[in-house]
């Protein structure tokens, strides 16, 4: 069964259709990136997704064992976030709010898990560095961290390589890749940097209130006449 | 000795040369009080003279605790962004408490005749009741204000900054309208904005117990989620948090903690005590927990000496604590600043 699995989904906001009649299913280890125009229901389907808004037509469906907050969910940075006061070991650990279960506080395995991803994600010599004196892509990588401290399975990522440095760009994709390759966690990523989103992806879904497009990424290519090096 | 101190400096970096230059400060300032001695030893004992009085005490004990939650809560509140939301309801306080007051004066003979009988003494009965508890009828107003505030903030096209202060200025006319018509700007007025710490009754401290009571468990219990709402409420909501559920409480307790700090601190002051422990924090300390501590401690200890301040030169009690915090805040500022 698919990890996610979306059936005629339609969400409106006010009246104003966001995201119409859109049938997705997303397997384990799949990378599927979403594109699309601004204010093309990319951002909405992903909160769709990910349980925070309710459709009004249709179902989610969360399959494989896994529950809705077991999402590992990237989401945009907020201006307020970028000048927080809180250690990068503090942000990672409060990944691991969803495995607390009744406890009020932190166990040693929920420390134990924050420590392995810290570890997975190169931020672990920065564990007592505040979060705002870290660089942009240094920032993306310990949410990164958080994110899998909440999830085994799948990521959801919404532009996560805007406001980066090339260099720094470069370096999150091929943390991506290597998340999605060699631990096996499913990729779902909204981008506006087409080329480099697709360059490791294996499905497009291209948005327009519903689904314009959705196929690989060589079906992709064909269709729009673009061209993408991988 | 040189040798020592240099690789003190570099063994453990900025923590311990933060350690040293704040120990370095109170090293100062206690040179700086030992040399004021009997002046200090003067003002002491005019304090412990004051402290006799009932009405210092219960100012005393309120205000603490007062001073202890608005601290906690007003971490999270500068950090979402949400400062002036403290500022809106300590206004909003202020035209509910007047209006309140000035309903005493409604009987049933004074309505209009046109209305029937059973109306007319009902309306009467009910401002007789408001008027009665002035209190409980603001606590109710700002705390559904708060609910307000923030559901604007969230979801409308009216920006959560200028709805503040839309909401605010209003009230405070309103206020203002309220007591120029009834009363006149008096002496109880000013009390109301600028703060005085002979308001203070028995049932003031019993529900400042309660709230602070009320404030510290939640903050302890739940410590992790507050944090992780309070970094990025999306991430929480969407691994299973009731995000809406914990703005709310937020909300409540904010509301709370105005209604009764505002008397002691006045209405016009009384958003400093959230803002400025939270800010001060901030200059020096760049973890949360670090932070969460420091407010409580500052905002206490500054309380504490301003309320001395404003007792010995007889100042209003409100001001007295602001200008305190503001050294606090400068102090904090040029340590932050010779470490960066």
């Amino acid at each position: 069964m698919a990890l996610i699995t979306l059936k005629d989904v339609t969400i409106a906001f006010e009246g104003v259709v966001a995201v119409e009649n859109v049938r997705l299913s997303i397997e384990k280890g799949d990378y599927l990136v979403i594109v699309g125009e601004n204010g093309s229901g990319k951002s909405t389907l992903i909160r769709a997704i990910l349980g925070l808004v309710r459709p009004q037509k249709g179902r989610v469906i969360y399959g494989n064992g896994l529950k809705q907050n077991q999402i590992g969910y990237l989401p945009q940075q907020t201006v307020a976030q970028r000048d927080f006061p809180a250690s990068v070991e503090e942000v990672v650990l409060s990944g691991c709010i969803n495995r607390m279960g009744r406890r009020l506080f932190f166990g040693a395995q929920q420390r134990r898990l924050a420590e392995e991803k810290m570890r997975l994600l190169d931020v672990e010599r920065l564990r007592r560095q505040s979060y705002r004196t870290l660089s942009g892509g240094q920032q993306q990588r310990v949410l990164l961290a958080r994110a899998l401290c909440a999830t085994d399975s799948i990521l959801l990522l919404d532009e996560p390589v805007t406001g980066l440095d090339p260099e720094a760009t470069e370096e999150l994709y091929g943390i991506i890749r290597t998340l999605n390759r060699e631990h096996g966690v499913a990729i779902v990523m909204v981008s506006h940097d087409l080329h480099g989103s697709m360059r490791d992806a294996g499905r497009v879904l291209v948005m327009d209130h519903g689904v314009d497009f959705l196929g690989s990424v060589e079906a992709y290519c064909e269709r729009f006449e673009r061209q993408v090096s991988r | 000795m040189t040798q020592a101190l240099e690789s003190l400096f570099r063994k453990n970096g900025g923590r311990r040369r933060t350690a040293l230059v704040c120990g370095g400060a109170l090293l100062i300032l206690l040179a700086l009080a030992l040399c004021n001695l009997s002046a200090i030893g003067g003002a002491l004992v005019e304090m412990g003279a004051y402290l006799q009085y009932k009405f210092i005490q219960r100012a005393l004990i309120v205000g603490t605790l007062v001073a202890l939650c608005a601290a906690l809560l007003g971490v999270i509140l500068v950090l979402k962004r949400y400062s002036m939301i403290g500022d809106g309801l300590s206004h909003v306080g202020f035209g509910a408490l007047t209006i309140a007051v000035s309903l005493g004066v409604v009987t049933a003979e004074s309505l209009p005749g046109a209305l029937p009988e059973g109306l007319r003494s009902g309306i009467a009965g009910l401002c007789g009741a408001i008027s009665a508890s002035p209190l409980l009828f603001t606590l109710i107003v700002v705390v559904v204000c708060a609910t307000l505030l923030l559901r604007i903030s969230r979801n409308s096209n009216l920006r959560g900054d200028s709805a503040i202060a839309l909401i605010s200025t209003s009230a405070l006319a309103i206020g203002v309208i309220v007591t120029s018509t009834t009363s006149g700007m008096n002496i109880d007025v000013y009390n109301y904005m600028f703060g005085s710490i002979l308001a203070m009754s028995d049932a003031d401290v019993y529900t400042s117990l309660a709230l602070s009571a009320v404030v510290l468990a939640l903050f302890i219990a739940f410590y992790p989620k507050i944090f992780a709402v309070t970094f990025d409420e999306s991430f929480a909501k969407a691994t299973g948090m009731n995000t809406a559920l914990y703005n709310l409480m937020i909300a409540v307790l904010t509301a709370v903690t105005i209604v009764v700090g505002m008397r002691i601190m006045g209405t016009m002051l009384i958003s400093s005590l959230i803002i400025f422990p939270a800010l001060t924090s901030m200059r020096v300390f760049s973890r949360f927990r670090a932070v969460v501590i420091s407010s409580a401690v500052v905002s206490v200890v500054c309380f504490a000496a301003g309320i001395m301040l404003s007792c010995l030169f007889s100042l209003p009690a409100g001001a007295g604590i602001v200008a305190v915090n503001l050294v606090a805040f400068l102090i904090f500022s040029l340590i932050g600043a010779m470490r960066a």
